[in-house]
């Protein structure tokens, strides 16, 4: 039984002397345990050749449905005939190369912000003027590039923007909330934790709701904001809550040793975190930070709710065409490759970094 | 005093942790009421040998009977060994949800069906005979690591054991806390207890032991009495590792 | 200080002017009009003509109907995938994991989606429903099952059964102070099931063995009788349930591994059981570890809730929805649909926080 052997010490895995023994050892140890490995070869064998087959063998590569439903299986046709569309939106097809080079440009951006060689207050300054690229390369109307605005935006790079400024221009507001909520002074205390704790409380959708709905009644008369921009501010304003969560738990990690000791040798309060505290609390972050980040870029997603079109909203607007509705399993299948894509590789390396960090805590 | 009556006994015992040959051709017969002292350099298998003995590592080849039952993959045949053989180890392992009383009377009550009432009154008297019967109902993080340790062993004697199994049980305490456990140990070694104690304290085992046995690589080098084995080493192994502990 | 409510004022400012210049109400008045949409689901009667704060209830109960079920499934799955993950079985490990892997890397939205066209577009229309015994149908209309009619033997086999929960709830009360006067052990588990399955069987027999059921039928194009779970409904459930358990399982498994081995390995020593060193020795320590983000996967689920309205089932959110693009009263929608959110938050959080403590209580420090 599974509890049962939950129990067994997991570092003690049985003698390997070949493949015989060692399917003794973890699939047939027990009565009970090879009934559940049956169970799950039959499961497997229900599932798996039906699927090899539908995905693979009778699929039609390249097509029209019509074509698809006679041989049976998969329309990857669909991907083929529909990929710049789910890919970069709506997007003029003809400067689609634009959001293709700014999903390059992000990529990159990533790998560099993950390489710890790169931690150095520089690397703040390098993204921005990054995402400062990127913008013009989406909005163009300079340099000869035609102009481009954002209500056409869509896709993957959509997805990103939403993900990646998001969590670049939230980070220093959650900074601010955090140090205030552990300040001194009851009143700043009161505020960021109602900013915080209020935040936490509600549904992404419903501050995108009140985002696309409520903010240009904020507005003074005549200024107007975009859909885009709406969003984007919600987005912020929403994560900001949770990753001030986060810097104060590295904050809190800190020992009382290090504050004391800035304090002796004078300096002020801003110096202090500035110099002393936060370059050591933010290093301590950083895994929960890229959770946070995986998180804010699959709920990204949210956004087909107030009508913007991001990868998830484009795969839908491409399976709404009645002759490929069929084919939705496919769409899906290949949207969430991407975003998986993305998102176990961000998971894996914040794993990597939890493991380097405790290392290097260990050898100190 | 040990009798003839031989209540563990380890033959051709052999045991592997993957590829890595931990126990070879183990033999050890351990009387009634006889105390063994298990001495080796780390990593030689003393843990893992005692540990076999109650099924807490499964041997591959050769036979362990104790008290005349095989230890087996027999789930039931290793419950009644397991009830018949108390062990100590090396951290505690006090379940710190549990307060002290709570911690000696688990066994008793889930295991032998006790009453509660009951339960408690013998775990007073053993908490008394390693004389913390005042803590009771404090919880082992507030203790001392002798005084957790004193509760382990007292813990264990709660099921009225006929063997008990130690696990280097001072090795993690601080010198002036040695001293109260091993009091503890030696006094049940006087009342007739049968105990194997894997232990580097060589004193105890001059002072207590009637077999010291010597590991290595996970073979029994030499085993002997202990002014033999501590005088008179016969094998050059032993001989090498006396001096290392005696130059500490 | 003076900055926070500087630009507090200027936004309130604002919003009134506003406001003003599209003549759109202000105040909670609009909730006693009449809402004049229908809600396709509904635990509470509804109808059109009844009032925008009818029409909220109505959402707010779809809500806490899909919080509370879900909680319930997603901790069992959870659960299930955690110690599946630990199991020693490989090829369970690895099925656990795969599906934990999977689970935790896509958006909970496109799973919603996922399923709901699964629902709708894979399944066959109603007159091709998958057919169970002539009695449960399965089609893209949603899974039609018998409904229970209310007669005289219906009432006595489900008053037995509650009988019987109450009556094995004392079993255990007994057992417990029965094993620490004697010590013998009763068998909790196995008499509390049969009296929980065999009461309302023997009142079943007693008052003739017959229960009378609304069997859904065909009629036309669609079925009639019986009750339907809806496939929005479902669509909803099964994704909030399949992703959120994902992110249980790892809480689950790394609370038990939280627990050091050497804990087992000293309550096995002793001569427990393996079933009672889980129940006595590991569960208990594990949970103190497992309830604080546990409490934050239950909250997840609530907040992932609303995710209804992409697929268009009426939840709180999505009735407020409707009512802010009729009444255009924004402000007002959207603080009902936060204050609810908040409310439950805190609700649920206090209820897991005294739960936690009651477990962390018992353990010193
Ligand atoms: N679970 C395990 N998996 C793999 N190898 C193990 C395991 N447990 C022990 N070993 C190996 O088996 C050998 C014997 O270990 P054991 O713990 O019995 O040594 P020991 O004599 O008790 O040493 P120490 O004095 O350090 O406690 C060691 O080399 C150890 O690395
Ligand atoms: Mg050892």
């Amino acid at each position: 039984m599974a509890e049962s052997s939950l129990l067994e010490n997991p570092s003690a895995n049985g003698w390997l002397r070949g493949p015989v023994d060692w399917a003794r050892k973890n699939l047939f140890s027990s009565p009970a345990n090879s009934l559940l490995t049956i169970v799950a070869l039959w499961g497997l064998w229900l599932a798996v050749p039906p699927a090899i087959q539908w995905g693979l063998i009778k699929a039609t590569w390249i097509g029209d449905p019509a074509a698809c439903r006679a041989a049976g299986g998969a329309c990857w046709g669909l991907v083929t005939e529909k990929y710049r569309l789910i890919l970069f939106g709506i997007y003029p097809y003809d400067e689609q190369w634009r959001p293709f080079l700014a999903v390059v440009l992000f990529i990159v951006m990533l790998a560099t912000a993950a390489n710890p060689r790169f931690w150095r207050p520089w690397l703040g300054w390098v993204l921005v003027a990054g995402l400062v690229v990127v913008s013009v390369l989406m909005w163009g109307g300079i340099l000869g590039l035609p102009l481009v605005t954002n209500d056409r935006w869509g896709g993957l790079p959509l997805t990103l923007i939403l993900s990646i400024f998001g969590i670049v221009l939230s980070f220093p507001l959650a900074v601010v909330l955090a140090l205030g909520r552990r300040s001194q002074l009851p009143a700043v205390r009161a505020w960021c934790v109602v900013y915080i704790e209020l935040w936490r409380g509600v549904p992404l959708i419903s501050v995108l709701f009140m985002a696309s709905i409520m903010f240009p009644l904020f507005m003074p008369e005549g200024v107007t904001i975009d859909k885009l921009l709406r969003a984007q501010l919600g987005i912020i304003l929403f994560t900001a809550a949770y990753l001030a969560e986060i810097v104060r738990g590295g904050l809190q990690a800190i020992p009382r040793g290090q504050y004391e000791a800035a304090d002796s040798i004078g300096l002020t309060y801003w110096q202090k975190m500035r110099l002393v505290i936060l370059p050591q609390a933010l290093r301590l972050v950083i895994p929960p930070l890229v959770g946070q980040f995986i998180t804010t870029f699959k709920d990204t997603s949210l956004v087909i709710i107030i009508g913007l079109y991001d990868l998830l909203s484009s795969t839908k607007v491409a399976l709404s065409d009645p002759q490929w509705r069929a084919f939705y399993v496919e769409g899906y299948v290949v949207a969430a490759l991407i975003y998986f894509v993305f998102s176990y590789v961000m998971s894996q390396y914040s794993q990597y970094l939890e493991r380097r960090l405790s290392a290097g805590a260990r050898r100190r | 005093m040990p009798t003839d009556e031989i209540v563990i006994s380890l033959k051709d015992v052999n045991k592997w942790y993957g590829t890595f040959h931990a126990l070879r051709d183990i033999n050890l017969d351990v009387r009634r009421g006889e105390r063994v002292v298990v001495a080796g350099p780390s990593g030689s298998g003393k843990s893992t040998m005692i540990r076999c003995v109650n099924r807490l590592e499964e041997h591959q080849s050769g036979i362990i009977l104790v008290n005349g039952t095989e230890v087996s993959n027999d789930v039931k045949a290793v419950e009644k060994v397991r009830r018949d053989v108390g062990m100590v180890f090396q951290q505690f392992n006090l379940f710190p949800h549990l307060t002290v009383l709570e911690n000696l009377t688990l066994a008793p009550i889930w295991v032998k069906h006790m009453p509660k009432a009951e339960a408690a009154d013998i775990a007073m008297k053993y908490l008394e005979r390693v004389k913390i019967h005042e803590q009771a109902k404090k919880y082992p993080g507030q203790l001392s690591g002798g005084q957790q340790q004193r509760v382990a062993i007292a813990r264990s004697l709660c099921m009225r054991p006929s063997i008990m199994l130690f696990d280097e049980p001072t090795s993690a305490l601080d010198p002036e806390m040695i001293k109260e456990v091993l009091d503890v140990m030696v006094e049940l070694a006087e009342e007739g207890m049968t105990m194997v104690c894997v232990t580097h304290e060589m004193g105890f085992a001059r002072t207590v032991a009637d077999k010291v046995v010597f590991m290595a690589d996970g073979q029994v080098v030499e085993m002997n009495t202990p002014s033999e084995l501590f005088g008179n080493p016969k094998e050059e192994r032993t001989r090498q590792f006396l001096s290392q502990i005696i130059r500490h | 200080m003076a900055m926070v409510a500087g630009i507090g004022w200027f936004l309130v400012a604002n919003t009134l002017t506003n406001l003003n210049a599209r003549h759109i109400a202000t105040g909670f008045g609009f909730l006693d009009r009449e809402a004049g949409f229908g809600i396709s689901e509904h635990l509470v009667p509804y109808l059109p003509s009844d009032s925008y704060f009818r029409a909220f209830e109505v959402g707010l109960l779809n809500t806490l109907e899909v919080a509370v079920i879900g909680i319930v499934l997603t901790t069992l799955l959870g659960l299930v995938m955690g110690i599946a993950r630990l199991s020693h079985n490989w090829l369970v490990a690895r099925l656990a994991s795969a599906y934990v892997e999977a689970m935790r890397n896509v958006p909970v939205l496109l799973l919603l989606l996922f399923c709901y066209s699964l629902i709708t577009v894979s399944l066959p229309l109603s007159r091709n429903a998958f057919n169970l015994f002539d009695c449960i149908f399965l089609s893209n209309r949603g899974l039609r099952v018998p409904a229970m009619i209310w007669d005289d033997s219906a009432v006595m086999v489900v008053s037995t059964l509650a009988l019987a929960v109450a009556a094995s709830f004392l079993v255990g009360v007994w057992a417990r102070r029965r094993q620490e006067k004697t010590g013998r052990y009763f068998p909790v588990l196995w008499s509390s099931l049969g009296l929980i399955a065999g009461l309302p069987l023997i009142a079943f027999l007693a008052t003739g063995a017959h229960l009378s059921f609304d069997v859904p039928h065909m009629a036309g194009f669609n079925f009639a009788g019986g009750s339907t779970v809806s496939p929005e409904f479902a669509a909803l459930l099964l994704g909030l349930v399949v992703y959120t358990g994902a992110f249980i399982a790892e809480i689950v498994r790394s609370g038990i591994l939280a627990v050091s081995y050497g804990q087992t390995e000293a309550a096995l020593a002793l001569g427990l059981s393996r079933m009672q060193v889980l129940r006595l020795v590991v569960l208990p320590q594990s949970l103190r570890v497992i309830i604080p983000p546990l409490t934050s996967q239950y909250l997840n689920l609530v907040k992932n809730s609303p995710l209804a309205v992409a697929i268009g089932f009426p939840d709180l959110v999505s009735v407020a929805n409707t009512a802010i693009n009729q009444t255009g009263q924004a402000v007002e929608g959207v603080s009902i649909i936060m204050g609810v959110y908040l409310a439950i938050s805190l609700i649920l959080s206090f209820l897991m926080n005294w739960y936690n403590k009651r477990v962390a209580l018992r353990g010193g420090r």
